[in-house]
């Protein structure tokens, strides 16, 4: 939701008078004006100027020459900028997240919200009356994304709502392209290339127009700022409150030298973190532990947890873990651990049908505990991609991480149990180039083939692979001894990529 | 080929006091090491058959801890997903270990955790680290918490061990597939279970179809001696281990 406020300076000015709308001081027309290089300029007028014919931008001269009575009083831009972000805190009330849109809107977060109000256009309504009995006026208007919002809100009707399903493009076509929020220069570009609304602009082959805005900021380029209205590119808001992270820590008396109080330190740290989180409803998912050495030196240990924790016992054992090396100098002074990232995490009650009381740890602690000693690249599971090469088609994630969707496996072909990490070259023995192996030797030994199975013939991925690439023919074959393996050809004798192809050994089956 | 004519574990167990002692139930036990070639796919794929076989039915969300040491993960290779037994695909977790200290480390972890269903690891040789000690210490860690692990050992000689049993396996020729009779069939292992504390050793062919592992007297123990009963004879003392 976008809300603009255009009379912001005025109305404000009239706060500050202490006057209602039309009443007082507000009854005589006034100009509110700063000073320019170009003499004093007119930045607002109230209602009353307004009626008389008073205009932002005019200077202040040119006005006093028209109507000698008009009142000037000196504006005021950082009192606005105040009184604007207390509205943005205020204006939370409507969503999670609101931001500041300098010099006069607000960006507020609505996802999901607008049901606890009612529907959007009870929403609106309420912001409206909200703003009224405020005496600021306020023009609001709700669209999916912030770009969209705030085009709606300068530019379209008022109290517009742009339902999810509705076609973003369609809807905002005949508004101006001021609508998209760009430097006053870019629009004057636009103006004199005939580029009046936005139709104009997803009228025309975008490839022309990238060639002439090639700037990266978003102001300055219409093409990433009508990407952002339609949703194509994201556009992080800003919050005006941003919450802090848990934050514990113990100024010690005395410098510590020791291990032992090292520890001790850091298991009082981790209990006190626990009742903080605990007090937040939160569990930590990542920590850091910053120790401030007495020679201004400071040691920054980080842990990541696989599930959001505030097990005190369980954050000072995976710390201690880290802290071996840590050179304690001339002494440390300062201790102080931070959860960077927390997750929120309800209060249970102790588990009642003696769970807990089991011996053993939870999966979350050992893979921690896992981590911790040997690395996040150490503990992981394997996750299915999109690909038809073999090494291609299995990716390694986090072990506690969700598993990406991905299309269920194809039960079509065979596949083995292990690969070995590099495919191994083997010399083989066969009756016809392009025919089965007959006998291969690998790491030493010979391997008389008896059965075999194949091929199964594997193209190279030609979006991602150089044109050269070889494909591959599979062959499932089993030696005298019974070992089963999974060895492939690269290419084939004629292709014209290269001479005789390559035998490889790539898999060892069950 | 159709592995429901032969008959499954269970059924051989039944047969009688001098067929093959065969008893699935034990096969979980706590702590179980396979010898296996490290060039070969054989003893790692033996082992998830028989971790599979006597926790199929009781395997629920829990997870499975798969610890590789680097020597193993360079002889050995990685394990592969689309490859993998069915109920095994999503539940994997793999600890690629630098050294044989780590991958013990990982081991006793993993068996601490109640989450687990089972812990698979692989170890290649015989490191100085895995000595009888350690051995022991897994044991009594899987006893305790009844997490079962399945150890293999690639190209390993058969050191001391407190392992509850210890199997020598290697592929064998597998029977022929229904369809095509020039293809490799499903696999068969040749697996001698050298010494166990239950259990009477023997030699079995094991195949996994999926959803039994059926369990047969090799054909070439049928022409000669019966081993198990010379085993038997021998006070339960294993004869292969000597």
């Amino acid at each position: 939701m976008a809300i603009w406020l255009p009379r912001l300076a005025v109305d404000r000015w009239r706060q500050v008078e202490g006057c209602r709308r039309g009443e007082g001081t507000d009854t005589a027309p006034t100009a509110l004006i700063s000073e320019t290089a170009h003499g004093q300029m007119i930045e607002a007028v109230n209602d009353a100027g307004l009626a008389m014919g008073a205009r932002p931008g005019m200077t202040v001269a040119d006005a006093r020459t028209l109507y000698p009575w008009l009142r000037v009083t000196p504006s005021d831009p950082a009192g606005d900028r105040a009184f604007l972000e207390r509205l943005a805190v205020w204006a939370q009330r409507w969503g999670p997240q609101a931001a500041l849109d300098a010099p006069d809107g607000l960006l507020i977060d609505v996802s999901a919200v607008a049901h606890l109000f009612g529907g959007e256009a009870a929403l609106l309504a309420d912001v409206e009356a909200r703003f009224a009995a405020r005496e600021v006026t306020a023009r609001a208007a709700i669209a999916p994304t912030a770009g969209a919002a705030w085009a709606l809100g300068h530019h379209g009707p008022g109290g517009a709502i742009l339902a999810p399903g509705e076609d973003i493009e369609a809807r905002l076509a005949q508004l101006p392209v001021a609508a998209l929020r760009l430097d006053p220069d870019v629009q004057l570009v636009l103006r004199r290339l005939g580029l009046k609304r936005l139709s104009d602009l997803t009228g025309i082959n975008r490839e022309a127009l990238k060639r002439r805005f090639r700037n990266r900021s978003p102001q300055a380029n219409p093409l990433l700022r009508l990407d952002q209205l339609l949703g194509r590119v994201s556009e992080p808001l800003l919050p005006v409150v941003v919450v802090a992270p848990a934050l514990v820590q113990r100024r010690l008396l005395e410098p510590i030298r020791h291990r032992e109080l090292l520890d001790q330190v850091v298991t009082d740290l981790a209990a006190d973190m626990a009742h903080e989180l605990e007090r937040r409803g939160e569990g930590a998912r990542r920590l850091e532990l910053g120790l401030w050495r007495v020679d201004d030196d400071v040691a920054i240990r980080s842990l990541e947890l696989a599930a959001a924790t505030r097990e005190p016992a369980h954050i000072a054992r995976l710390f201690a873990a880290k802290l071996d090396d840590v050179d304690a100098g001339f002494g440390i002074e300062l201790v102080r651990m931070r959860a960077t990232w927390a997750e929120p995490l309800a209060i249970v009650q102790a588990d009642l049908d003696g769970k807990a009381e089991e011996p053993g740890t939870t999966l979350a602690t050992c893979i921690d505990r896992l981590t911790v000693r040997l690395g996040a690249a150490a503990v992981r599971r394997p996750v299915p991609y999109a690909s038809h090469i073999p090494e291609r088609a299995q990716r390694w994630q986090a072990p506690l991480a969700p598993e990406p969707a991905s299309q269920e496996e194809l039960a079509f072909h065979f596949r083995p149990l292990k690969l070995l990490e590099k495919p191994e070259k083997i010399a083989v023995l066969y009756a016809s180039p392009d025919g089965y192996p007959r006998q291969f030797r690998w790491r030493g030994g010979l391997h008389e083939v008896v059965r075999v199975e194949g091929p199964e013939r594997i193209a190279p991925e030609w979006w991602r692979e150089k044109g050269n690439t070889r494909l591959r023919d599979y062959y499932r074959i089993e030696d005298t001894t019974g070992r089963r393996y999974w060895i492939y050809r690269a290419g084939l004798a004629n292709d014209g990529r290269g001479g005789a192809p390559d035998w490889f050994l790539q898999g060892l089956c069950g | 080929m159709d592995l429901s004519v032969l008959s499954t574990a269970s059924e051989l167990s039944s047969l009688g006091a001098r067929s093959p002692r065969w008893r699935p139930g034990l096969l979980c036990a706590a702590h179980s090491e396979m010898f296996a070639c490290g060039d070969e796919g054989g003893g790692i794929a033996a082992a998830l058959a028989l971790a599979l076989d006597g926790l199929r039915e009781r395997l629920g969300q829990r997870s499975v801890l798969w610890v590789q040491d680097a020597a193993s993960l360079k002889l050995n290779g990685r394990p592969y997903r689309p490859g993998l037994p069915t109920e095994l695909r999503r539940r994997i977790i793999h600890v690629a270990a630098p050294k044989p200290e780590d991958a013990l480390f990982a081991l006793e972890e993993g068996l601490r955790c109640r989450d687990l269903a089972c812990v698979i690891g692989e170890i290649s040789g015989n490191p100085k680290a895995l000595d009888f000690t350690a051995s022991r210490r897994l044991t009594l860690t899987a006893e305790r918490h009844g997490v079962p692990l399945f150890l293999v050992r690639h190209d390993a000689k058969r050191d001391l061990s407190s392992a509850r049993m210890r199997w020598q396996v290697r592929s064998t020729a597998s029977p022929p597939p229904r369809w095509n009779a020039e293809a490799p069939g499903p696999a068969a292992w040749h697996a001698e279970l050298f010494r166990a504390r239950t259990h009477a050793p023997g030699e079995w062919i094991l195949r996994d179809d999926g959803h039994v592992l059926a369990a047969d007297r090799p054909a070439a123990q049928a022409r000669t001696p019966d081993h198990g009963d010379l085993a038997a004879a021998a006070g339960g003392r294993s004869l292969a281990a000597s």
